[in-house]
């Protein structure tokens, strides 16, 4: 079979529509968990499913895709994604986060802050957020309902008890617009901050069958105590490539002596950078012609 | 004085069988009341009613609300009654793992009334749950402790403390001693004692241990069979029965 | 009058035998007035105990009245009942119902502390009764589960004494007391009267019966068929 066999996006146009009212009603509903029949797609759970599936809604033919996985554009999951929809779509894709207009990701929020005309897609493993602390889907959906969040900081409370600090690093729950608390996808805690930001954010389970959403300049508020304070944290150390110092970095082991090197794990803010210039510690300066 | 609990023909059928039918009572500030009978008589089915945890299928449940009076708990609408639920009641389970979440330490259990109804200063909600650990003697180190670590006798005592953090005004309890040693049971009636005389509590007690209503309850239910055969003082009831079935009741019980 | 019982009838009715009806009291009738002790006599089995715990509310009536302290105990709501004996009607019985891990110093000063009295001046009078009734020391903040029967006795007699109720049902309170201890006893009586307590009592004990009853009522007049 073709490639030209498939519909654009691959998903047929009934299946879209009815991804694009869960994802309008998610807009509408911001935090709010929307159900919807998720697709068998050609890829196993756990591997992008729910994200793949809320792309495939929203793309249309002159739209340019980035996939990044924990930052990356490079690694498995990101690339086989970006070519799915290469093949699929036919769209143009890009690395560059300041030229994509839809970017799917997962585990991480781009360094550069993202414009109105941006759409974000995240792939979420498991939405609810009160999951691990309560099994019964019907009794957690009830306390969505009514509001009975106190069970979210008893989790924060175990975690200051035995840990002396929130020690919830990411998927750290937040609370959308004073109403739905909402598990942000495992983004680590330092990019919370960002998630009231100008473009759409779109939340996508394929397991789980949820969709969810953040329209633009959406309320969302890191839960903590009064005396323990949500902080983003980061590795306390600059980019050892880009010398960036307001990024969130991966940490190498780099020789069997226990050498370390700490790198931007968004890599195209990190080349952006060093194109530009800067140079970290153990960076060495981009050459025109190989760059 | 206005009832705290006004309870009108509270009738609850499992398809053709009956649960309870036909319970009327007043429960004023400061009661407290036992509910005796045997398995199936329709205690449990009652509480349940009584605590909003079942629907009842005709009566009226009606609790004296601080903001609006007497309401009636079964047509409230839910969010109104499961916020009376951790707020002005509280409910102690027959197995404490019922009532704890056992993958929570003893001071989360206890600290989560308090964040369920606001509390947000970690510092404040370690100090009350240290303190309420205390009441209900459990020594202030076990508070990072889940409470699968503790015998039965401190889960109990664990479930009381987590209910009564938030200083609920009623008190309904399921067979609260039920499946624990002799020895432990009395140190936990006497634990029960003390705090509905200092909280000024009122209580509901299921049971059907006759040596608990006698210690702790001021008036008394006899059930059977879904009905409410004899009410009265407890030594009344105990000492000079009138019913039948509370005669017997009595008279069975092994003396020591 | 403090205490005023009129026309009360009390038959037992034994369902699990047959339906037995055993009548035991038919009208009693007799008055107590404050600062004075009435003793009720008659043979063992003349219903003095039934008389006393049907005062007190322990055994219901079957008709007639006992007025005490404005309340019908007869008819009166369980919660009336229970206000009455915590402020107004002290029963001294011939057992202590002992609570396990409760001090002696507590159980004696429980009935102050359930009128409102401040934990001080309630634990001052409970060991001030302790010690007239030569509990010793050691023993106050132990749980009286233990204690000898004159000791249960006695702690049961200072917890009826601790709260001055103006009304007061004393069941053989002299019961198995040594001279001195029964000295105590009726001293206690004797000032609980002079503050103008109605008293009820039954005593076995002649001698204390003609020293602190100003009256006597037999109540073979009130048992069916006797009369």
């Amino acid at each position: 079979m073709t490639v030209s066999a498939y519909n654009f996006a691959y998903l047929d146009e009934q299946t879209k529509r009815m991804i694009r009212r869960a994802i309008l009603k998610g807009l509408a509903i911001p935090g709010y968990q929307v159900p919807f029949a998720s697709r068998e797609m050609p890829m196993p759970y756990g591997w992008g499913t729910g994200g793949v599936q809320v792309s495939a809604a929203v793309l249309v033919p002159d739209d340019t895709f980035k996939v990044i996985d924990q930052g990356a554009d490079d690694t498995t999951n990101a690339v086989s994604i970006r070519r799915f929809f290469e093949k699929t779509a036919g769209v143009a894709v890009t690395d560059d986060t300041a030229k994509a207009s839809v970017i799917q990701t997962r585990h991480r929020i781009p360094e550069m802050p993202l414009r109105a005309d941006q759409i974000l897609v995240y792939q979420v493993p498991i939405p609810e957020p009160l999951r691990f602390l309560e099994p019964s889907e019907v009794e957690t959906r009830k306390m969505h309902s009514l509001e009975e969040y106190g069970l979210m900081h008893v989790k924060l409370y175990e975690d200051i008890s035995q840990h002396g600090a929130i020690a919830t690093a990411y998927a750290y729950p937040v609370k959308v617009e004073g109403r739905y608390v909402m598990d942000p996808s495992p983004i680590p805690k330092f990019d919370n901050p960002k998630l009231t930001m100008d473009a759409i954010q779109l939340f996508g389970a394929g397991r789980e069958q949820r969709i969810y959403a953040l329209p633009p300049h959406t309320q969302v508020v890191s839960l903590d105590f009064e005396d323990f304070p949500f902080e983003a944290s980061k590795a306390d150390h600059a980019c050892d490539l880009c010398g960036a110092v307001d990024s969130y970095l991966d940490e190498l082991i780099v020789d069997d002596a226990g050498g370390r090197l700490f790198m931007c794990s968004d890599t195209d803010y990190c080349s952006t950078r060093r194109a530009a210039g800067h140079v970290g510690a153990q960076g060495v300066p981009v050459k025109e012609d190989v760059a | 004085m206005t009832p705290l609990l006004q309870v009108e023909a509270v009738s609850k059928f499992y398809g053709a069988r009956i649960g309870c039918t036909d319970v009327s009572f007043d429960l004023y500030p400061g009661e407290v009341m036992g509910i005796v009978g045997e398995s199936g008589s329709g205690k449990s089915t009652l509480l349940n009613c009584l605590a909003g945890h079942l629907p009842p299928d005709a009566g009226a449940v009606r609790f004296d609300t601080r903001a609006d009076g007497l309401r009636d708990t079964v047509t409230m609408n839910e969010p109104e009654r499961r916020m009376l639920g951790r707020t002005d009641w509280a409910f102690v389970h027959q197995h404490a793992r019922d009532g704890l979440r056992m993958n929570v330490s003893a001071g989360g259990n206890v600290g989560e009334r308090l964040m369920a109804v606001g509390a947000r200063h970690y510092g404040d909600i370690r100090n009350t749950a240290t303190d309420w650990l205390g009441r209900v003697e459990i020594a202030a180190d076990r508070i990072d402790d889940r409470p699968s670590a503790f015998s039965g006798g401190m889960q109990q005592r664990l479930q009381i403390a987590r209910n009564l953090v938030t200083g609920p005004r009623l008190v309904f309890m399921d067979e609260p001693t039920g499946g624990l040693d002799v020895s432990v049971q009395a140190r936990l009636l006497d634990l029960m004692r003390g705090l509905v005389r200092e909280m000024g509590l009122s209580a509901i007690i299921v049971t059907h241990d006759l040596a608990v209503v006698r210690l702790l309850a001021d008036r008394l239910m006899v059930m059977k069979d879904g009905h409410v055969v004899e009410t009265g003082l407890t030594d009344q009831v105990l000492d000079d029965p009138q019913h039948g079935y509370t005669q017997l009741l009595v008279s069975s019980v092994l003396q020591v | 009058m403090m205490i005023q019982v009129e026309k009360l009838c009390k038959s037992f009715t034994l369902h699990n035998q047959g339906g037995a009806v055993i009548p035991v009291m038919q009208d009693a009738q007799f008055d107590v007035a404050p600062g004075e002790c009435v003793g009720l006599i008659g043979a063992s089995g003349a219903g003095k105990s039934t008389l006393m715990r049907m005062l007190y509310g322990n055994y219901l009536a079957a008709s007639g009245h006992i007025r005490i302290g404005g309340v019908d105990v007869a008819r009166a709501e369980p919660r009336e009942i229970l206000a009455l004996r915590r402020d107004r009607l002290g029963y001294v019985s011939q057992f202590l119902r002992v609570v396990p891990r409760v001090s002696t110093l507590d159980v004696v000063a429980e009935p102050l502390l359930r009128t409102g009295c401040a934990p001080e001046s309630a634990g001052a009078r409970a060991r001030d009764l302790l010690e007239r009734l030569n509990i010793p020391r050691h023993l106050w903040t132990l749980s009286p589960t233990t204690f000898s029967g004159g000791e249960q006795q006695r702690v049961n007699i200072a917890r009826g004494f601790a709260y001055a109720y103006p009304a007061l049902l004393l069941d053989e309170p002299t019961a198995s007391l040594d001279a001195g201890n029964r000295e105590v006893v009726l001293a206690l009586i004797e000032e609980a009267k002079a503050r103008g307590a109605a008293i009820v009592g039954i005593f076995h004990d002649e001698a204390a019966r003609r020293r602190v009853c100003d009256r006597e009522v037999d109540v073979a007049r009130f048992t069916p068929g006797l009369a």
